[in-house]
């Protein structure tokens, strides 16, 4: 028995090597086959004219130029659509974080009736297709509050992230309850405890909640794009959309202006991701989700 | 828990009146909780919930149910009763059902390819060693970056004369990928995949921490394989996390919206790629009939939760 055993080991030992190396490789591949459109998109927009060949998969100094983003800036302001994307996602992650501090540590440390069921309703909320209540969300914030074309009214569906709040709970638990314990000894008033004592230790949480967040409003498009119609008060993921849906068949090299277009709605959330990438970690966006 | 029961009454929880009374408070216990501060805490998101997410699904439902039309704010209208008349004008509206019949393409093709990868690319990703942070990066971009940006480069790879077609040559379908009938709604599906991989690949690398090392070890001591231990250790092991994969990409399949609306056109050709968020929003803020839209979403939430329920009887829910 054991001799074989031995002998299986040492094939499994070669095997493994090999199984490693492949399994590296093939990882590799992947990463690049998603990546390619990602490097696509940043040759495409600066082709003076699109090159679909193979061939044109690779930079051409020949016909490289600016051009495309000077003319889909003359389309779409640029800079107004990436104002009101940050006024958006600002906004959001204000609420998100003000609102859900103070449910997180209400969640995680504080005894009082109704916590099961926020905590709960926190977990369904997040399988709640948003697509679905967007009918009655229309009526109701563009039709009868008038919120139409308003930052506010963009903001309000999305004001506190409930998988935020989860995180902040998750967080909120690792805190030893002795340490609130003792402070509410020596008569410190709840927010006080929450100000003095909770919050520097959640500090590690407000990144990741924060990245979290900006992803979600910044790359929203169905929402924004059924409340805004004025073209200044579009975020940029809008009123490309509509370039693309609509005036790009008239431009002169339309793929080229689409491309320089969304290099910059991609921009600010993928140069954020790779900055911040330790922050995005498995274990935080699974408590999140599960619980 | 214990500790909350021992721990001595919180002094900043209750007003200050309440501390002389002992059976006051005691009282107010019961009925509030030990810290009626959470409830105060908790109340703007309690409120944001009740008035982003409760109160207009049950509008939804109400106008479903009811002759909808957009009126002048203020405007004194009346909407009456009519039943399931909206329900029947859907059902019986081809358009509708093409929607309904696309989405069941998108998910058959999407749902399965995305538990697969990204259990697999997960589980390849968590044992890898070099280039973590490159990998990271490649396999997580997609998820981060918005929808209408990378739309743009995909109908640039799939056009006709894209770089996809020149690479097949020959083999590329004709017409070509996203104003062909067939394969408008695979691509669509393929498209989404690519997308959201990334977010499920995360669920997955955060299950796999639970699988406990030992199971492998005992797994390997009885001879099994890397494959056979795939089989017998991971996927039972990450079984919680698949029933969530599963429910969170019906739901993504569900709300399908962006992708036909500007990589097809808005869900050509004729039709092939519509979905029913498409069409709720052509029928119900482009034509002005949002008791017909509300009906086509909850007849769609109806399917998800059908769907959600085979898929938690088939994969198995928690340990429970």
């Amino acid at each position: 028995m054991s001799p074989r055993k031995s002998t299986s080991k040492i094939e499994g030992g070669q095997l493994d090597r090999g199984q490693h190396i492949l399994r590296g490789i093939v990882l590799f591949l992947g990463a690049l086959v998603f990546l390619f459109p990602f490097y696509y998109m940043i040759i495409g927009s600066l082709q003076k004219s699109p090159d679909p060949t193979v061939a044109g998969a690779f930079p051409n100094p020949a016909n490289l130029t600016l051009d495309n983003y000077t003319a889909i800036n003359s389309r779409v302001d640029l800079v107004q659509g990436l104002i009101n994307s940050g006024i958006f996602t600002g906004g959001v992650i204000i609420g998100t974080v003000v609102f859900g501090v103070l449910v997180g540590y209400a969640l995680a440390q504080l005894q009082w009736r109704g916590r099961g069921v926020t905590f709960a309703l926190a977990l369904l909320v997040q399988v709640v297709p948003f697509q679905l209540l967007m009918i009655p969300l229309y009526v109701l914030i563009a039709r009868d509050y008038g919120l139409a074309d308003n930052y506010l009214g963009m903001i309000l569906p999305f004001a506190i992230n409930s998988t935020a709040v989860i995180i902040f709970r998750q967080y909120f638990l690792q805190v030893p309850r002795e340490l609130f314990d003792a402070a509410r000894i020596d008569g410190a008033g709840e927010l006080v405890l929450l100000w003095k004592i909770a919050l520097p230790l959640v500090r590690p949480a407000l990144l990741t909640v924060i990245l979290l967040t900006f992803i979600g409003p910044w790359n929203e498009f169905l929402w924004p794009f059924l409340i805004t119609k004025e073209a200044s008060m579009q975020p940029l993921a809008v009123s490309l959309a509509n370039y693309i849906s609509t005036v790009a068949a008239s431009a002169a090299n339309p793929f080229g202006a689409v491309l320089a277009g969304a290099c910059v709605l991609a921009g600010p959330a993928v140069l954020l991701f790779i900055l911040f990438q330790k922050h995005f970690v498995a274990t935080n966006i699974g408590s999140g989700v599960k619980g | 828990m214990s500790l909350v029961t021992k721990a001595p009454p919180a002094a900043g929880s209750a007003p200050a009146g309440a501390r002389g009374g002992h059976q006051k408070g005691d009282r107010r216990r019961r009925a509030l909780g030990k810290n009626p501060i959470g409830l105060l805490l908790s109340a703007p998101y309690l409120i944001f919930v009740l008035a982003v997410f409760a109160w207009p699904l049950v509008f939804a439902v109400w106008m479903s149910f009811h002759e909808y039309f957009f009126a002048a704010p203020g405007a004194q209208v009346d909407r009456p009763f009519v039943g399931f008349d909206n329900f029947r004008e859907v059902l019986g509206d081809p358009d509708v059902i093409r929607s309904f019949g696309n989405v069941g393409i998108f998910l058959i093709i999407n749902v399965p390819l995305t538990v697969v990868l990204s259990l697999v690319l997960a589980s390849a990703l968590n044992k890898a060693v070099r280039f973590r942070t490159f990998l990271r990066v490649g396999y997580f971009v997609p998820y981060i970056t918005a929808s209408v940006a990378v739309v743009g480069v995909w109908l640039f790879l799939f056009s006709g004369a894209g770089l996809v077609n020149q690479i097949l040559g020959p083999l590329a379908p004709e017409p070509s990928w996203l104003i062909n009938s067939q394969w408008a709604m695979p691509t669509i599906a393929l498209f989404v995949t690519w997308k959201q991989l990334g977010f499920f690949i995360l669920l997955y690398l955060a299950a796999l921490q639970n699988v406990s090392q030992e199971l492998y070890e005992a797994a390997a001591t009885d001879g099994a394989g890397k494959v056979q231990s795939f089989f017998s250790v991971t996927i039972p092991g990450v079984r919680p996390a698949t029933v969530l994969v599963l429910l969170l990409s019906t739901v993504t399949g569900a709300n399908l919206f962006t992708e036909p609306y500007l990589l097809t056109g808005g869900g050509g050709p004729n039709g092939a790629s519509t979905s029913p968020v498409l069409l709720m929003y052509q029928r119900g803020i482009e034509q002005g009939s949002p008791d017909v839209a509300a009906a086509i979403g909850v007849l769609l939430v109806i399917g998800v939760l059908i769907i959600a329920f085979i898929q938690r009887q088939v994969a198995g829910g928690d340990e429970s």
